[in-house]
């Protein structure tokens, strides 16, 4: 039986969220002092080497991104905390700020203090409004505690637009505009917010900072699976017995979440299918359960872990209305930006809905699979590059669900 | 109730701040007053299509009238398969309305949204972004009645 590992989650349950007291009585603020005695070019080193990939779901490497602020000369930097969200089956971040908000603006200050910025956002989601008010109240508490010195943190809030998990469409709507995604290069680390360089860390990722450099590199990497050490915070949906959010290390298999945490498959029935990563993820079926759910593994079988959604789906669910229900979400999510997207979303729905309501051919089938293909690479952002994948992974692992809808 | 010249003037000095003055407009009214846009592109010195198209590009945002009390119900995917829709049915019937449709007196407005984070206890609605959980067709009315 697979266990739960609680690094971010350390503190869940155990301190008063709205105390600082009770973050500082447990070891917290601890490792950003600790950082300011290290040095900017040590510390950053360390973050490097515990080998610790972004959560928000590109898992890029954390020291090396904020390596790239680093160098670049600005008398204003920024640090952004990416708490947006949006990706439906996600409940992880909330669970994070909820419990130990405290662990994210250190997180924060740790990171401005690595690239040199003294100003610090905290972009949270317009859902979230009981989210905000912990947020600012831990805030005032750190203010007025002085422990974060002179790094400034303000909250700013969404507004109902998934593409703003996008980095830079965040970036566009702290700034007050549409949220419509930047083209790129140049990336955030160089020219970011108001043109400065800026460094967007998801909520999760920030919250590993503070126990990696109590713990050390060493410690941290030795968690999970080699190439993405650490744990994920999961949350889990859909037709399991507990559904609930667990933090389990990276090795852990899609199997273990889903029947030693998530309990198996609710009123005894049989498990059909997994969506992992939120509604942009695959469709993963019984065959591949036994895959790590880290970030390499998840790709080799045309899968991506994401943001650690599992949507998990039992025997009486119908694939090709649940993908269809998807596709109406792309449509709706899609900014309009470029054509691809916001032409494709559009088609896709269509096909999807013409196919579940029984009035497809063969031919949609194949249509579905040449428009997805192109806007994989066609799109100018993750929204729509990702937004095919649950109809390319489906029609490739669950195709017996479509032939058996045809007309 | 504020003006809302009040209401946007307190946000100018803030850097982007014109979501955070939308969304101070809806916390007083529940929906951005049409003619408080142009106020809104003059005070942070926008065009008025800028501002109107921020305005507009947010779902969270409503331009023009909605009901006193906003119903939002969750149809992303874990939701959808968790029986969204015969909470779609329930609130209908017990309001009279169809979805995107207001009351006719002003209390309650009913809206589609996508998943707001809760999908611990599909599927959930959310009163003025409360969340409610695990909701079935008969949680409904008791739910409504605080709201009345
Ligand atoms: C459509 C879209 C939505 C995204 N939503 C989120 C989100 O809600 N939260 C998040 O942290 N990252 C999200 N991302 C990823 C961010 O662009 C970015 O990679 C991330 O915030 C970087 O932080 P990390 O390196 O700590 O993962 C999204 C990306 C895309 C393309
Ligand atoms: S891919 Fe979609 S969401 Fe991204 S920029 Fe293009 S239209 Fe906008
Ligand atoms: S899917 Fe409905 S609240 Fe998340």
């Amino acid at each position: 039986m697979a266990e739960e590992m609680r690094i971010v989650l350390r503190n869940m349950g155990k301190i008063d969220p709205l105390k600082i007291e009770d973050y500082i009585n447990a070891g917290g603020y601890k490792s950003l002092e600790k950082a300011r005695q290290m040095g900017q070019e040590a510390l950053m080193e360390e973050v490097k080497k515990s080998g610790l990939r972004g959560r928000g779901g590109a898992g890029f490497n954390c020291g090396m991104k904020w390596s790239f602020s680093y160098k670049v000369q600005s008398e204003q930097k920024y640090v952004v905390c990416n708490a947006d969200e949006g990706e439906p089956g996600t409940y992880k971040d909330r669970t994070i700020m909820e419990n130990d908000p405290q662990s994210v603006l250190e997180g924060m200050a740790i990171c401005g203090y690595a690239i040199g910025a003294n100003k610090g956002y905290i972009y949270c989601r317009g859902e979230y409004p009981y989210v905000v008010d912990i947020l600012n109240q831990a805030i005032a508490q750190a203010k007025e505690k002085g422990v974060l010195g002179d790094f400034d943190i303000e909250v700013r809030m969404g507004a109902g637009a998934y593409v703003c998990g996008e980095e830079s469409a965040l970036i566009e709507s702290i700034e007050g505009n549409r949220g419509e995604p930047r083209f790129k290069p140049p990336f955030p680390p160089v020219i970011g917010l108001w043109q400065k360089p800026t460094i967007v860390n998801n909520v999760e990722t920030f919250a590993n900072i503070p126990i990696i450099l109590e713990k050390g590199a060493d410690w941290y990497k030795s968690i999970g699976a080699e190439k993405y050490p650490g744990t994920k915070v999961v949350t889990l949906t859909g037709d399991v017995n507990n559904r609930t959010v667990f933090e389990v290390p990276t090795n852990t298999s899609i199997r273990q979440v889903i029947y030693d945490f998530g309990g198996g498959i609710r009123g005894g029935k049989k498990f059909k299918a997994v969506q992992i990563g939120g509604t942009s993820g695959g469709f993963i079926p019984e065959s591949m359960l036994d895959t790590p759910i880290d970030f390499d593994s998840m790709t080799v079988i045309g899968a991506v872990l994401g943001s650690g959604a599992v949507f998990v789906m039992d025997e009486t669910r119908d694939i090709v209305n649940v993908v269809a229900r998807i596709a109406g979400f792309f449509e709706h999510e899609s900014c309009g930006k470029c054509s691809p997207c916001r032409e494709g979303t559009k088609r896709i729905h269509e096909m999807m809905e013409k196919l579940d309501a029984g009035q497809g051919s063969g031919g949609d089938l194949s249509l579905l699979e040449r428009l997805g293909t192109v806007m994989t690479k066609a799109c100018l952002c993750g929204l729509g590059q990702a937004a095919p994948s649950p109809v390319l992974t489906t029609l490739k692992n669950f195709n017996s669900e479509y032939q058996a809808k045809l007309n | 109730m504020a003006d809302y010249k009040e209401i946007i003037n307190r946000y100018k000095d803030l850097p982007g701040g014109i979501i955070e003055a939308y969304h101070a407009l809806q916390r007083e009214y529940s929906f951005i007053p049409e003619d408080s846009i142009a106020y809104a592109a003059q005070v942070f010195d926008l065009p008025l299509a800028k501002a109107y198209g921020v305005a507009t590009f947010y779902s969270y945002l409503k331009v023009g009238e909605r009901g006193k009390n906003v119903i939002r119900i969750c149809e992303s995917a874990p939701c959808h398969v968790a029986g969204a829709k015969e909470v779609v049915n329930a609130l209908e019937k017990e309001l009279g309305i169809k979805m995107g449709e207001s009351t006719a007196d002003g209390k309650f407005t009913l809206e589609f949204c996508e998943c707001v984070g809760q999908c611990q206890a599909t599927p959930v609605i959310t009163v003025n972004s409360k969340p409610y959980g695990d909701i079935t067709p008969e949680k409904i009315p008791g739910i409504l009645a605080a709201y009345k």
